[in-house]
């Protein structure tokens, strides 16, 4: 576990609304320097709200977002992706008509090109199989490689932090396993700052340093990964069924 | 046939798929419909008479249209509608099966069509020097739908915004030239970038209201805005001349040289022979450059940054965002970029006629122009070519078509039936190639080994 404690990411009292629906309502939360930091809840909770209102899209009405020392609240997203953070998005999103090596172009765009050979061969490095897939279309790949792809081209923008929407979302168990090894490594390997979003409460909790526990746009727990495992509270909710 | 609407595949029988008896049955049914709503549209003709109208019943022609219902529905029934499988899916399969062929014989029609289209002309002057007139200027015809055809491309087949007025930086082109050349007196040569530059920024003043919008909105306020301009040019009567039209639009010159008769001019100046063919040829090739500048920017910006974001936003426009892609900047790109090629292509066609009026710019155009993009298939610049040369040179051909007088009587104009054929046309590819002629996209960047995989295989990515 890092012991580094100075804040890449600070989220303070944000309120995000879809209209006249409350989303958030007044979230704080934290995220350090080479930490895996994990964001677990039910559906609607507010998780992916977070997760965009941190990039800007939708913008949150009241609160502050600091990233790297620099308000970020209400930048455009294009501007707050440059300074560093990249999102894999829920549902990943890749580009299904464009070949792999494309999207990982597209996730490059803001980079130096003189970088990309050596990016590229990282994250393949880091996703074996995106290279024997390289020359194929997005859409053509299975859904395990179209997260890899996601998490793929989400690195391309050398990021110094990754958010990651529900990596687990809709995938076979030992494919969630190689992702969440795959984000294990990032973050020890390169010191990685990561932000995870997720449902799969028993993976995130065990992979991330810390968590946070969200219920209807409220923060209601938080502590080390290993605490809230135990908490009754958790277990009960997320972790045996839904139970309470 | 006036009944024919009665005949829609929608209401198939699902029944035992050999049954002979329910074949009859729903025929017979198609039968008794076809009967009721054929009686006043087929059964009575009224004749004007003296003091009002006189009806006259047509039984005969009234039963023939039943029976032809019951016999064509019923043949329908048997070898269509009932089959175990569709027709059109054994169709489809035979198409895409032939998908990487006709990828690679694509290829090979590519420089083809582009060493044709080089020596067309002289080909034309060569062996048809009866008619090289009529069918060069067929040729420039179908070239400039060709520009427009590419230009429209990158806003709909790369950036993926459906845009139903295109036609207005058609207009714009063409009215930046001639209202330069009236009151200014600017050549072409030089109103020609500025006609591409005005069009562009009325590319950037619509793309910044419609930035938001998607689909079908898109197309409508797109579609909106054709209308407006039009309407302004036509009711703008001080400055445009409105529903008159300006005349006397100057015609290019080569390099100083204006190509007429006499002292001075072209064939003078290279000692030889005037021949009015000479200004025929000359507007080709110009028209052939301005298109082929056309294709070089596109293929060339598709390989860029800002070509790649283009596609991008076509396919997933959250996606792009989470990349840090500015979407505002590189959709008004598009827009502008594909409206400078439209006013190119206006500028040129204000020359070539001489003369424009609003009723150039209809929305009838923007719907070919349209119809050729989405014909030859997204995206595809290869399809965008075949699509125009069918669609232009098909209405031409169709008035050559002498021999159709004698089937239909001499009455029969097939010109009439253009829009008829048009559809018909759109609704057979539709079915077969719902993507267009050409739905396989090129990748614009490979490592090793290329590996082509139809649309048609991949998941439809509309981007919401």
């Amino acid at each position: 576990m890092s012991t580094r404690t100075d804040t890449l990411l600070s989220v303070r009292g944000v309120e995000t609304y879809y209209g006249k629906i409350v989303a958030l309502r007044g979230v704080d939360l934290d995220v350090h320097r080479g930490e895996i930091v994990t964001m677990i809840g039910a559906n609607g909770a507010g998780k992916s709200t977070l997760m965009m209102t941190i990039c800007g899209q939708p913008q949150a009405r009241n609160g502050q977002i600091i990233y790297d020392g620099q308000d970020i609240t209400l930048m455009p997203t294009h501007e707050i992706v440059s300074r560093g953070i990249a999102q894999s998005p829920e549902g990943r999103r890749i580009f299904p008509r464009m070949t792999v090596l494309e999207n990982l172009q597209m996730g490059a765009a803001l980079v130096d090109p003189s970088l990309f050979d050596e990016d590229l061969a990282k994250v393949f490095k880091l996703f074996p199989r995106l290279k024997e897939r390289i020359n194929q279309r997005g859409g053509t790949l299975s859904g395990g490689e179209q997260q890899m792809l996601a998490i793929a081209r989400a690195l391309m923008s050398r990021p110094k932090l990754l958010l990651l929407d529900e990596p687990s979302l809709g995938l076979a168990p030992l494919i969630v396993k190689q992702i969440f090894d795959a984000i294990r490594a990032l973050n020890e390997e390169e010191g990685l700052t990561v932000f995870l979003v997720e449902q799969n409460a028993f993976h995130a909790l065990k992979l991330a340093h810390r968590g946070y526990v969200m219920v209807n746009g409220n923060i209601t727990m938080s502590g080390t990964g290993a605490e809230l495992l135990k908490r009754e509270e958790v277990r009960a909710a997320y972790l045996e069924g839904g139970r309470h | 046939m006036a009944v024919s609407g009665t005949k829609t595949p929608v209401a198939g029988p699902q029944g035992d798929p050999n049954s002979l008896q329910a074949s009859i049955k729903d025929a017979a049914m198609a039968a008794f419909l076809a009967g009721v709503l054929g009686f006043f549209f087929i059964g009575i003709r009224t004749d004007i008479a003296p003091g009002g109208l006189d009806l006259k019943m047509r039984w005969g022609a009234w039963i023939i249209s039943i029976l032809i219902v019951f016999a064509g529905r019923l043949l329908l029934n048997l070898f269509v509608y009932k089959t175990r499988r569709p027709v059109t899916r054994n169709l489809s399969i035979g198409l895409s099966g032939s998908e990487s062929r006709l990828a690679q014989a694509g290829k090979v029609l590519k420089w083809g069509l582009f060493a044709f289209a080089l020596i067309l002309p002289f080909f034309f002057t060569t062996f048809f020097p009866g008619r090289d007139r009529q069918f060069i200027d067929l040729a420039i015809l179908i070239m400039t739908y060709i520009m427009l055809g590419w230009g429209l491309n990158i806003v709909v087949g790369l950036a993926g915004l459906l845009d139903l007025g295109y036609v207005a930086f058609y207009a714009v082109g063409a009215y930046s030239f001639a209202l330069l050349a009236q009151y200014l007196d600017f050549g072409f040569w030089l109103a020609l970038p500025l006609a591409g530059l005005l069009a562009a920024t009325w590319g950037v003043i619509l793309g910044f209201p419609v930035l938001r919008l998607r689909g079908d909105y898109l197309a409508i306020v797109t579609l909106a805005f054709g209308e407006i301009i039009r309407v302004v040019l036509l009711n703008w009567y001080e400055f445009t001349k409105g529903p008159d039209g300006i005349s006397g639009i100057p015609k290019p010159t080569f390099f100083g040289l204006e190509l007429k008769r006499g002292e001075g001019g072209f064939a003078d100046f290279f000692g030889i022979a005037y021949d009015p063919i000479q200004r025929f040829i000359f507007l080709y090739y110009i028209i052939f450059i301005l298109a082929l500048i056309t294709n070089f920017v596109t293929m060339r910006l598709r390989r860029l940054p800002i070509g790649r974001a283009w596609e991008a936003l076509r396919e997933d426009e959250i996606a792009c965002r989470s990349l840090g892609i500015n979407t505002r900047n590189t959709k008004l790109t598009a827009f502008a970029i594909g409206a400078m090629f439209g006013g190119f292509a206006g500028s040129f066609f204000a020359t070539r006629q001489g003369f424009i009026s609003p009723e150039s710019f209809t929305f009838l155009e923007s719907a070919i122009i349209l119809a050729i993009v989405v014909l030859g298939g997204l995206g595809s610049q290869i399809g965008v070519v075949i699509a125009a040369v069918v669609m232009i040179g098909g209405i031409e051909m169709l008035r050559n078509l002498g021999f159709l007088q004698q089937v239909f009587g001499s009455g029969f104009d097939p010109v009439q039936y253009r829009m008829l054929i048009f559809g018909l046309a759109m609704v057979l590819i539709m079915v077969w190639k719902p993507r267009g002629l050409i739905s396989t996209r090129e990748p614009s960047a490979v490592l090793k080994e290329k590996k082509r995989i139809g649309a048609d295989m991949v998941a439809q990515g509309e981007g919401h």
